[in-house]
């Protein structure tokens, strides 16, 4: 249950990490706990920044992961504002920006990600700004109250929530996408062409195989310039195209990294007593058996958990089912499985009435389903899947049926 | 300001006094009452804000929108006519003194 002195220091107090200290005292955990996080901020939730925050008046609160009277009442120690700079991981010790050093018997990356910066003339001028913190946020909010029109660069998940968020301020909204359909790689291509249509009827100019060339200040205001030649007129452009993972300290330490920090199945990393959880973590996947990364709630809070059961028992790995959601305007899109545009799709239910789902087959075999507006059908996919209850085409073309059948006859929910 | 008073299965009580508009479920997070997660955010998609309220409020509530009625149906402890979501209820004035019950289970 680790000795008193054995101390778990934390790099990172976002998703992972603040779950990661919840799960070690939940099972019994004893040691020290010291959570360092560069932000200022009470630790937060990172989903409500694309979200209800840009649209939900003035002055939004985050919304805390705990409670700040949370750390004490668990004796968590919670450096916040600091920076763990380097690491030792002969002593077993980290150094922080305040000049203090910190022993471990067990080190954490939960380092996060940061975003990918634009790299086209005019990125650095001001009114370009991305968003991933809560100052992020809230710049952007205050940006929002004057815009009128915005461009933003990059169809991904958080450029299109974003996108919805700002046309709900009844703001003039063009997206730009390099890519020929919205969020890539990320969903099946007829879930990705319903959103491409659906933000498009909703008044989004999005404009598909076009990518950003530069950005110019004129007077107040900004011009970006397309790979295609056009140009449009912005008083506030936000880019989200995508993610760098937070390694560098953990390469800089001697610590084995490729696409993320490289984890065992135990989120163990190449140098004893550490591990890496969360957005920075390169895994194997219990799921499709290859090696990945992924950004999201769901990843950071299971290898949390599971990272905590191996430090407090010894034992135990993560095989967690990934999971996602994206609220874009009134669309509520919920992935369960890792959804890949070559599966094969099934749509269950209407696409013109905006609720339904499609199931996506590999090999004749249910491997991922994407809902919108439709969580019922996500939580008994997540079920299912979790469960790999063998799901077939057939079986959801029969009538009547449907995934939240298949899990009650799977005896998974209760009736 | 109205007062949510959350009472857990051990007879504990948490009283926490909210601005208007503040959700039931953002209350209990931002307050560390035990047994509320809100691991969406708040966006009616993962029913772990499930709360049981005291029948005596049930009539002064907001009806139960379409999304949260398909979430209800999928919370981990058992669904009753007092169940909602959370961080579907929002506070105002006539919901002062609000008592609600937090399930055993959320997750
Ligand atoms: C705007 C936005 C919307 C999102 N929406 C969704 C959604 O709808 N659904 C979903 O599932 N996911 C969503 N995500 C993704 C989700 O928030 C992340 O996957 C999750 O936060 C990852 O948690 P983490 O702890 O790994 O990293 P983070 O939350 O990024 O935390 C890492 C922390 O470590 C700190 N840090 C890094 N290096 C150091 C250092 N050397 N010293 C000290 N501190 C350090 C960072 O500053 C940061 O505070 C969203 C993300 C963003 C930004
Ligand atoms: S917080 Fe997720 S459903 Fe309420």
């Amino acid at each position: 249950m680790g000795a008193i002195n054995e101390r778990v220091v934390i790099i990172g107090g976002g998703q992972a990490g603040i779950q990661l200290a919840d799960s070690l005292r939940a099972q019994g955990y004893q040691g020290e706990i010291s959570i360092v996080d560069d932000d200022r901020a009470l630790p937060y939730q990172r989903p409500p920044l694309s979200k209800d925050f840009l649209t939900q008046g003035p002055a939004p609160e985050p919304l805390p992961l705990r409670a700040a009277s949370f750390f004490a009442e668990q004796n968590i120690e919670l450096r916040s504002g600091l920076t763990v700079l380097s690491v030792d991981t002969v002593r077993r010790s980290v150094a922080l920006s305040d000049g203090s050093t910190l022993g471990y018997a067990h080190l954490v990356f939960a380092t996060g990600a940061r975003n990918r910066q634009l790299a086209c003339p005019g990125a650095e001028l001001p009114g370009v700004l991305g968003l991933r913190t809560l100052a992020d946020a809230q710049q952007l909010q205050q940006a929002l109250g004057r815009a009128r029109q915005v461009v933003v660069i990059g169809a991904g998940f958080i450029g299109l929530e974003f996108a919805a968020a700002a046309r709900a301020r009844g703001l003039a909204v063009t997206v730009l996408e390099f890519a020929q359909r919205p969020m890539g790689r990320a969903v099946s291509t007829c879930l990705s062409d319903w959103f491409a249509q659906t933000h498009r009827d909703n008044g989004i100019d999005l404009r598909l195989g076009e990518g950003v060339r530069e950005i110019r200040a004129t007077g107040n205001s900004l011009v970006v310039g397309s790979s295609t030649g056009d140009e449009y007129d912005a008083d506030l452009v936000v880019y989200g195209i995508g993610v760098l993972p937070n390694i560098e300290l953990a390469q800089a330490s001697g610590i084995h990294t490729e696409n993320g920090i490289t984890v065992d199945a135990a989120l163990r990393t190449s140098a004893a007593g550490v591990y890496a959880i969360g957005d920075c973590a390169w895994f194997p996947n219990a799921f499709s058996g290859s090696r990945t990364r992924l950004e999201s709630v769901q990843n950071a809070t299971d290898q949390a958990k599971a990272l905590a059961e191996v430090i407090a028992t010894g034992s135990g790995e993560y095989a967690a089912l990934p999971w996602f959601w994206s609220t874009q305007g009134a669309l509520r899109l919920q992935i369960a499985g890792l959804a890949h545009p070559e599966d094969t799709p099934l749509v269950l239910g209407e696409m013109r009435a905006g609720k339904y789902s499609v199931a996506l087959f590999r090999k004749g075999v249910l491997t991922a389903v994407e809902s919108v507006n439709s969580p019922a059908d996500h939580i008994a996919a997540r079920k299912l899947l979790a469960s790999r209850t063998e799901i077939t085409p057939a079986m959801l073309r029969e009538p009547g049926s449907t995934l939240k059948e298949l899990a009650k006859r799977a005896v998974l929910i209760g009736a | 300001m109205p007062t949510i008073i959350f009472s857990q299965s051990d007879q504990s009580a948490t009283e926490i006094e909210v601005s208007e508009g503040t959700t039931l479920m953002r209350a209990a997070v931002s307050n560390g009452v035990a047994g509320i997660v809100g691991e969406c955010g708040g966006q009616a998609m993962c029913a772990t804000c499930h709360v049981y309220v005291d029948p005596e409020f049930s009539a002064e509530l907001d009806e139960i929108g379409e999304d949260e009625e398909e979430m209800l149906d999928c919370t981990t402890a058992a669904r009753t006519e007092y169940s909602r979501l959370g961080c579907q209820v929002k506070m105002s004035a006539k919901l002062a003194r609000i008592r609600v019950s937090v399930p055993n289970e959320q997750v």
